[in-house]
């Protein structure tokens, strides 16, 4: 069954076509790893997932609602968290904190005037959002104010804040960018166990070590337009796709 | 011993020493004050009353990070609303105070519905806008409501039905606010305002450390993560301002309540810019520094000001005739009607050298001693203050 179901998708800007009639079927508890050249419009896809962008033709389904014309809370109320290009994170809040506060949304939805019990009495929030700091390997730090974590852990740190949410639909993008290879597998690691939690996962990413061990299914986008679709194995074989994506060199 | 508790602020029971600490300092006020000249009603009053004006405005500006620049509006506001409830109900200031909240509240939900429709600059503007307009009102149309330039005063022959049921309304002589019975003017009115510092403080802190207030700090840390991660932002700042603007009203009742008058400068911009001034001198975002930066900038103003040449002269008696002039000269620059100046002057070096305000000087200070004394006692009521 997909999950996220997205036809005929178009966008402009000024006249450049950045999304080109895209479609794309995301099964429920997959991986599916979008690639595809700098400028493909890979980002502007996911863009147009959790409300910054609306499509200007097009249709995107997740789970019977539609994501159009929704404003970004309400997409992640509906169950989808979405890990940024450049770590968004709470800089001047200790990592804790950083975790608690996307727990809280989880629990008490977009508002609630919660100003009566003291923030640290919050033990089964606390809770929660210690043990996905020891999962993403953070837990030391949990006092530390997270602008001053490397780059590396501040995305470890915002996949933990997706993760307390315990979303449906979770968006990488470029997740493990700017990090040692070691913290690389590492990720791929923890991407893996989440995996197992049954979150469904689009990641865009540019290091095929990571795409092929992570995707179930592939999609290669060129020029805003998908050019190929299957299995990592299946892309690894697509004569068009080296072509487009790697210039003929071997994948 | 790890650290857990600052991961997200002060523990319990810190926060109830530190609580019980500014209750007894308030209380203990006109005592302490006197040793450095301040130890009379009139500006302590002035103290408790700014103080709660800039631990409201703290919770908008501090955690939020909204830069309101009208909220003297707010402080009109709720001064016109407690004298209209001398003058209609009754000379006791619990109503007064209760109207008063209440008209900033219902202004604040409409100024701020509007202005936080934009951030940065633009927000700020806009509330200033709102300011000046409600100021320029109160002086012209809404002459019937706010008598204009005169102000608004208590006159014996008001109606005020409340104590013309009970049957103690008095048109003989001039009405004087109360509190069942007790005169508010001296040291009662001081500590009436005192205690309403307190509870003030003691909601603010509540604030501060319950996850609604966890919210505020993370939209003035990152709003786009915030709406991303699932919150809509919009009715966690406007519930801030409104709060805030209700501090403001409540501090404008007090204002009536010591000195039953309501005039349209108190909204003026100088009012709101003195406010930010309050607030970023002690320390934005802290719970205590707002209440010094107020007492600092009203104890300038009381102190500074009433100098005058006769004071220097004697000051600098010690020095020979030549070199006392020149020195009352220059220092006759800063004190009387140029205590502005002093002002200035010391606001400068704090934002220059204590971007964090009195707060990070004593925070500076506390680390120095720790160091020194290579003791691991936690900071913890410096920090979480």
């Amino acid at each position: 069954m997909s999950i996220l179901t997205v036809q005929g998708v178009n966008k402009s800007f000024a006249g450049l076509k950045a999304l080109n009639q895209v479609n794309l079927k995301v099964e429920q508890g997959h991986v599916h790893a979008i690639i595809g050249p700098n400028g493909a419009g890979k980002s502007t896809l996911l863009n147009c997932f959790v409300g910054r962008l609306e499509p200007d033709t097009g249709t995107v389904m997740f789970d019977g609602n539609s994501l159009l014309n929704r404003r970004p809370h309400e997409i992640n109320q509906l169950g989808v968290a979405r890990v940024f290009q450049t770590p968004e994170i709470f800089p001047d809040l200790s990592l804790l904190e950083n975790v608690m506060i996307p727990a809280f949304a989880h629990r008490d939805g977009a508002f609630k005037l919660n100003w009566l019990p003291r923030i640290d009495g919050e033990a089964e929030i606390r809770d929660k959002a210690e043990h996905i700091l020891e999962d993403v390997g953070l837990a030391d730090n949990r006092s530390d104010h997270a602008g001053a974590l490397s780059r590396g852990d501040k995305r470890r740190l915002e996949l933990a804040m997706c993760l307390v949410q315990e979303p449906r639909l979770l968006l990488l993008d470029e997740p493990t960018a700017g990090m040692s290879r070691a913290d690389t597998n590492s990720t791929i690691d923890l991407l893996k166990r989440i995996g197992e939690r049954g979150i469904t996962k689009i990641v865009i990413e540019h290091d095929m070590h990571v795409v092929f061990s992570l995707a179930h299914r592939v999609s290669v986008l060129a020029q805003g337009t998908v050019i190929a679709e299957g299995t990592p194995e299946e892309i690894r074989a697509n004569p068009k796709v080296q072509e487009a994506y790697l210039g003929g060199a071997h994948l | 011993m790890a650290p857990t508790v600052s991961a997200i602020g002060g523990s319990a029971r810190t926060d109830f020493i530190f609580m019980m600490l500014f209750a007894a300092a308030v209380l203990t006020a006109p005592f302490w004050a006197s040793f450095i000249g301040a130890g009379y009603p009139d500006l302590l009053q002035k103290w408790a009353i700014y103080g709660l004006f800039a631990i409201g405005f703290n919770i908008l500006f501090g955690l939020t990070g909204y830069l309101s620049f009208g909220h003297a509006a707010f402080l009109g506001i709720g001064s016109y609303a407690a004298v209209w409830s001398f003058k209609l109900l009754t000379m006791n200031v619990l109503p007064a105070i209760a109207f008063a909240i209440l008209f900033s509240a219902l202004f604040a939900l409409a100024i701020g519905y509007i202005s936080l429709r934009r951030t940065g600059i633009y927000f700020s503007i806009l509330t200033l806008a709102f300011a000046q307009m409600s100021y320029n009102l109160a002086y012209s149309v809404l002459t019937p409501i706010t008598n204009g330039e005169t102000g608004l005063k208590v006159i014996p022959t008001d109606p005020r039905i409340l104590e013309e049921l009970a049957g103690v309304r008095n048109t003989a002589v001039a009405p004087t606010t109360s509190l069942f019975g007790v005169e508010m003017t001296g040291y009662p009115g001081f500590y009436f305002c005192a205690v309403i510092l307190i509870i003030g403080f003691f909601i603010a802190m509540k604030i501060a450390r319950s996850p609604f207030g966890t919210m505020l700090k993370a939209i003035k840390s990152n709003q786009t993560r915030m709406n991303y991660t699932g919150f809509n932002t919009r009715p966690y700042t406007l519930a801030a301002f409104v709060i805030s603007g209700m501090y403001a009203g409540m501090a404008g009742a007090l204002l009536a309540s010591t000195d039953p008058l309501a005039g349209a400068e108190r909204m003026q911009w100088t009012a709101s810019g003195e406010v930010v001034l309050m607030t970023i001198l002690g320390g934005a975002g802290t719970l205590l520094g707002p209440v010094l930066g107020a007492a600092v900038i009203k104890y300038f103003e009381n102190i500074f000001s009433a100098f005058n040449e006769q004071v220097l002269n004697a000051m600098f008696s010690f020095l020979p005739e030549v070199l006392k002039e020149g020195a009352v000269a220059v220092a006759g620059l800063f004190v009387g009607e140029g205590w502005h100046l002093t002002l200035g002057v010391v606001f400068m070096l704090i934002v220059i050298f204590l971007p964090g305000g009195i707060m990070e000087g004593i925070r500076r200070v506390h680390k120095l001693f720790k160091r020194s004394d290579g003791s691991s006692r936690s900071g913890a009521a410096a920090e979480s203050a």
